[in-house]
């Protein structure tokens, strides 16, 4: 194993591994925004919003990540949607999270007991008071743990941007191999990095979790 | 005799899940202060009965008033949803499992919905909160969360939370059902006070000694019919109808094997 190699380049790899954690934290935030969304049109009194957020789910878990992130890279300019390779990573897979954390918010909500958005109506609270005050407050403590196994998925999915050239950590290391003929180091290199956002992030998590646990 | 007009009336209440009809033409006339309750084998529909006094179970035939607002009045969505919600706040209800809110503590519990339904300032609600455990002997815990309540507290407390909006009528769903035996005292106690104060009940219950003691009128429910009702004393010493006969005969047994 070359060494030498692998602590002349790295500087470059911790640049690279900067643009995945920029690219994990907007892709997280644009996949929580549509997961709510989801996840209360999932909820909704509404047949028609119901539909739109059943078919969001199966349509964005049910095709491949990377197919969708084609479409919309390569396939947007057709239909008129012009984005920068990393615009189209952060649209792509945050909308494709999304639909795997509509089902977390919404199957977190669903396994508050009954009785409390009943309790809270009774007092005569509205539907929309209830969930705010009574219904989402437990709920939250409920899906800390599955949003941080989403959150963790969605690091890992960002390596896939590396397919439409965003200079991130996977497609850094693809192209110092181009180079120096070394995939082993530079993979590692990636991996190790890879590793490290994912443990903090996971310790970030486990820490949140304990914070909002019901005394 | 004509009685004065009725405090909760329930005209021809009738409720189906598809082809199974829970309750069939049920009428049930409550008086100011008075206290009925609603007894049965399980799935008669005392519940579904009870819970239909606030539209929780909505009906599928028939009224609900509360002196003179009719309950369950058509209208569209928005506007029903106010006229219900401002409804509820004038009829609480004790659930068998208390439905405490376990994020809050005993005293955001009951603060909670007088200060955003009636914008209680924080003194006035804390001031009404203190009140409200004081009655139900539960002021000692007021900054506990209720998962360090035992199940007779937790019933204290949710009926105080009830109590803090200051409702016209409160509805019991076997309050006392989910207690363990030695609880159970405490929280009659609780009842048999608001019984004294007057309070307007309709307790759905299996502990036939309570309902003898407190209420002023039984009904006995069967497959979604009242089979007999009257004074607590016909009932449970003279009852008419043999289905009463019977359920009595095996629940005062029950009750009197210990
Ligand atoms: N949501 C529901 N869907 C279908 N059937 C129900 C539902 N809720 C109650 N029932 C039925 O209605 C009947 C009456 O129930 P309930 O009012 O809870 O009885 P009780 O309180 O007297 O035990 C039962 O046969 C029960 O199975
Ligand atoms: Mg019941």
């Amino acid at each position: 194993m070359d060494f030498e190699l692998m602590w002349r380049v790295y500087p470059f790899f911790l640049q690279a591994a900067w643009v995945t954690i920029v690219l994990s934290v907007l892709t997280a935030i644009l996949g929580l925004t549509c997961g709510s969304l989801g996840a209360a049109a999932r909820l909704s009194r509404h047949a028609i919003l119901r539909f739109i957020g059943a078919a969001y789910v199966s349509v964005f878990r049910g095709t491949p990540a990377l197919i969708q992130l084609f479409i919309l890279y390569f396939g947007g300019p057709q239909i008129g949607i012009q984005l920068n390779a990393f615009q189209a990573g952060v649209i792509g897979l945050g909308v494709n999270i999304g639909a795997y954390m509509t089902e977390t918010i919404r199957g977190a909500i669903v396994a508050v007991d009954k009785g409390q958005m009943e309790a809270a109506r009774t007092l005569g609270l509205s539907k929309f008071q209830a969930m705010r005050k009574v219904v989402l407050p437990q709920a939250m403590r409920l899906m800390v743990r599955p949003l941080g196994v989403n959150i963790n998925a969605l690091i890992k999915g960002t390596a896939l941007v590396a397919a439409i050239s965003v200079i991130e950590l996977t497609y850094t290391a693809q192209r110092y191999i181009g180079s120096t003929y070394r995939p082993f180091e530079m993979f590692l290199l990636a991996g190790v990095l890879y590793m490290i956002i994912i443990y903090v992030t996971g310790r970030g998590v486990a820490y949140l979790d304990r914070k909002v646990r019901i005394v | 005799m004509s009685d004065p007009k009725p405090f909760v009336d329930i005209r021809h209440a009738q409720k189906s899940y598809g082809d199974l009809e829970v309750l069939k033409d049920i009428d049930l006339s409550v008086q100011r202060g008075q206290i009925v309750a609603i007894i049965g084998p399980s799935g008669s529909g005392k519940s579904t009965l009870l819970r239909a006094i606030n539209d929780l179970d909505p009906l599928t035939g028939g009224e609900v008033w509360l002196e003179d607002v009719q309950v369950n009045k058509k209208l569209p969505h928005r506007q029903y949803e106010k006229h219900i919600n401002q409804v509820r706040q004038q009829i609480g209800m004790v659930f068998q499992h208390f439905n405490l809110f376990p994020h809050l503590t005993v005293r955001e519990n009951i603060t909670m919905a007088p200060k955003m339904l009636k914008g209680l300032s924080d003194e006035a609600a804390n001031k009404l909160a203190e009140e409200q455990l004081e009655k139900v002997g539960m002021i000692d815990r007021i900054e506990y969360y209720p998962s360090r309540l035992s199940g007779g507290q937790k019933q204290r407390v949710a009926i105080a939370r009830a109590l803090a909006m200051n409702p016209k009528v409160m509805l019991f769903d076997e309050a006392t059902s989910a207690l363990d035996p030695e609880l159970v005292e405490e929280v009659n106690l609780v009842m048999k006070k608001l019984a004294e104060e007057h309070m307007t009940m309709i307790i759905v219950t299996h502990e036939m000694g309570f309902a003898q003691s407190v209420c002023d009128r039984v009904l006995f429910m069967d497959q979604g019919v009242v089979v007999e009702e009257g004074p607590p004393d016909v009932i449970f010493r003279n009852p008419q109808n043999e289905r009463t006969r019977g359920f009595l005969r095996k629940h005062l047994e029950g009750a009197n094997g210990h």
